[in-house]
């Protein structure tokens, strides 16, 4: 290769200059998770749940399904770790499998909306116009309902499950995302390089994927992040209010609300899914702000 | 030699919610190959617009009314503006080169994927080797340890090199024609220097066209064989480089010479006049020649004629005066 340039240019430019092998970002990217502590354990806990989702069945140590009622509320002990419900379940293994419910719930919810979204907001802040006009319409007209009525009202007309929450939960999160992008793209479109990119021949799509999203991209990445909290804890609200996840499937927010009947006798039962919840919503946010930094090239070497 | 670029009686409007900007009213240059020309004038005559308008990347309310441009023979005004032929001459046939070197690359690409973007459009290149040409042409214009600056982002870059890479950007495909828009007005006199050297030896070497648009008479005066100068939106004066300079026969030509100075000039030895006056509103253009206000040379036919016609008064030279002011300057 380096020959080759030298025969085409003045061989003054690059002398003997060896082209070095293409930098990894990743290893830029890993830098700043050791670097910042605290993303660092969002990203552990992430990476956690994610393990215990694949591998729920050999991580719980009981069947989360099968009742004992026999050993109703038992407590902590080595047997049960964080003891059993009000049926004889076991509640660690039910919280490991919760994670299946609330992560796929979660994860794809928040990246179909967002995909829906980004597209949305884009094309209305690119073409401009009609365009522009209709989508915003349609923004505005989700956005005029309150979500919650319109999940209820999905899964009242459908009824409840998982892929009807999913859908729901989805379909709501859309709206929030598509403004952000469409402000993102809006001033971005401003920008002299957009300009230049169609004095090169770029064509629309070309220019909305290469050009605008990498720009806007950052700050959807953490407004995404936290939706994935919010998704969660909708999930959960959801399923707390019964038209979410069908029992028997141990979903979190089911748990924390079948365990409140029993919150002074059994506290746990309530407390540990809450707990996952919360460590779900942080794991995330905190991963998200680290990704968000690490992606960022105008922090190249500042981190 | 023929015409590679030829713009016939473009004019280009932007219908404001206050009236018609007639930005550009009527222009007709041309290019020919492998030359430099100079697009002179101040701010707001119209020069970016018309070569915008060249290139169909005039935004709403702005809209091209008439007149061709022909390249290659062609007129690529009937061209859809957002079509695969419009497309494919953006960039491939005809390049441009921005004036803010600071906002016209993206910031959240590395410098070679931006120099490989027009690669992979118009030649169809695959990833290794259009960066290998990337790295070429970084070296090409003169940015030191081009393999390894090839994978910084823009803000690790100077003013300077930044331009260096739009130049490296606009060469990448081989264009016949490139644009510079004030391509030197956001750096520094001497970054200038080099870099209109830089230009004028790669468009000599590669035998490109190059149109500078620019504000400063000094840039195009070493480089561009002939020169047009824009005064509201049309074509006052056009002629060969040293016609201009040596012997300028409209007014406001007149007047941006005697406004600037000039190396080796005694202190003291000549008074830098400048034009009185501002450029008129293109909204409310008046019916006679737009500089009349501000003109020292006026008659009783300035005031009751519409504005004159590009008259020839050399071989080459052209003006939109009634007055000779002949060659006593």
């Amino acid at each position: 290769m380096a020959e080759n340039l030298n025969n085409s240019t003045e061989p003054a430019d690059v002398g003997e200059a060896v082209i070095p092998p293409h930098h990894s970002e990743w290893r830029r990217i890993a830098r700043v998770f050791v670097r910042r502590k605290i993303s660092l354990i969002g990203l552990i806990i992430v990476v956690i749940l994610v393990i215990c989702a694949i591998f729920a069945p050999f991580i719980a140590t009981h069947d989360p399904l099968k009742t004992d009622l026999r050993d109703v509320h038992a407590p902590v002990s080595t047997k049960h770790f964080l003891g059993t419900d009000e049926l004889g379940r076991d509640t660690y293994s039910r919280i490991v499998y919760g994670t299946r419910t609330s992560l796929t719930i979660g994860v794809i919810a928040v990246t179909s909306s967002g995909i829906v979204g980004m597209a949305m907001g884009m094309s209305a802040a690119y073409f401009g116009g009609l365009v522009f006009a209709l989508i915003m319409r349609i923004t505005d007209a989700l956005m005029a309902l309150p979500g919650l009525i319109i999940i209820l009202l999905i899964a009242g007309l459908v009824g409840g499950g998982i892929v009807v929450v999913t859908f729901a939960l989805a379909f709501g999160a859309i709206a929030p995302t598509c403004r952000m992008m469409c402000g993102q793209a809006l001033h971005i479109k401003q920008n002299d390089y957009v300009l230049a990119g169609k004095a090169m021949g770029m064509g629309s799509v070309r220019m909305m994927v290469t050009q605008i999203f990498p720009n806007a991209f950052a700050p959807l990445l953490v407004g995404m992040t936290m939706a994935m909290g919010m998704v969660v804890l909708a999930e959960a609200g959801l399923s707390y209010l019964g038209i979410g996840i069908e029992p028997p499937t141990p979903s979190w927010g089911a748990m924390v609300n079948e365990g409140q009947a029993y919150i002074l006798k059994n506290p746990l039962l309530s407390i540990v899914p809450g707990g996952a919840i919360m460590m779900m919503v942080f794991g995330f946010n905190m991963a998200g702000d680290g990704l968000r930094d690490a992606i960022d090239p105008t922090l190249r070497g500042a981190i | 030699m023929a015409a590679i670029l030829e713009i016939d009686n473009l004019t280009t409007n932007f219908y404001t919610e206050y009236g018609t900007v007639k930005a550009v009213d009527g222009v007709s240059y041309y290019v020919d190959e492998g030359e430099i020309i100079g697009l002179v004038g101040e701010s707001g005559c119209g020069k970016s617009v018309s070569v915008l308008s060249a290139m169909q990347l005039i935004q709403t309310p702005g809209k091209i009314d008439s007149g061709r441009v022909i390249f290659d023979g062609e007129d690529i005004l009937q061209y859809d503006s957002k079509g695969e032929k419009m497309r494919s001459i953006r960039g491939g046939k005809i390049a441009m080169i921005f004036q803010e070197p600071m906002t016209s690359l993206n910031p959240v690409l590395s410098i070679c994927r931006q120099l490989t973007e027009a690669l992979e459009i118009h030649l169809d290149m695959d990833i290794q080797s259009a960066r290998e040409r990337a790295i070429e042409l970084l070296s090409m214009v003169g940015v030191p340890e081009a393999a390894v600056r090839i994978d910084d982002f823009p803000h690790q870059f100077s003013g300077g090199m930044r331009q260096r890479v739009m130049i490296a950007m606009a060469l990448s495909c081989n264009p016949a024609l490139i644009i510079a828009d004030e391509p030197t007005t956001a750096v520094d006199v001497t970054t200038q220097a080099q870099l209109l050297e830089l230009m004028n030896d790669l468009v000599t070497r590669l035998n490109t066209s190059l149109i500078i648009v620019t504000h400063n008479l000094g840039v195009v005066a070493r480089y561009a064989q002939r020169i047009y100068v824009m005064y509201a939106g049309r074509i006052i004066e056009s002629g060969p480089s040293e016609e201009i300079f040596e012997n300028p026969r409209h007014p406001y030509t007149i007047g941006l010479m005697r406004s600037i100075p000039r190396l080796g000039e005694k202190r003291g030895g000549r008074k830098l006049i400048p034009i009185d006056g501002m450029p008129p509103d293109l909204i409310f253009m008046p019916p006679t020649c737009a500089f009349l206000p501000r003109c020292t040379y006026k008659t009783k036919q300035c005031q009751e004629e519409p504005w004159p016609a590009l008259r020839q008064v050399g071989e080459k030279h052209r003006t939109a005066c009634f007055v000779d002011i002949g060659e006593k300057e």
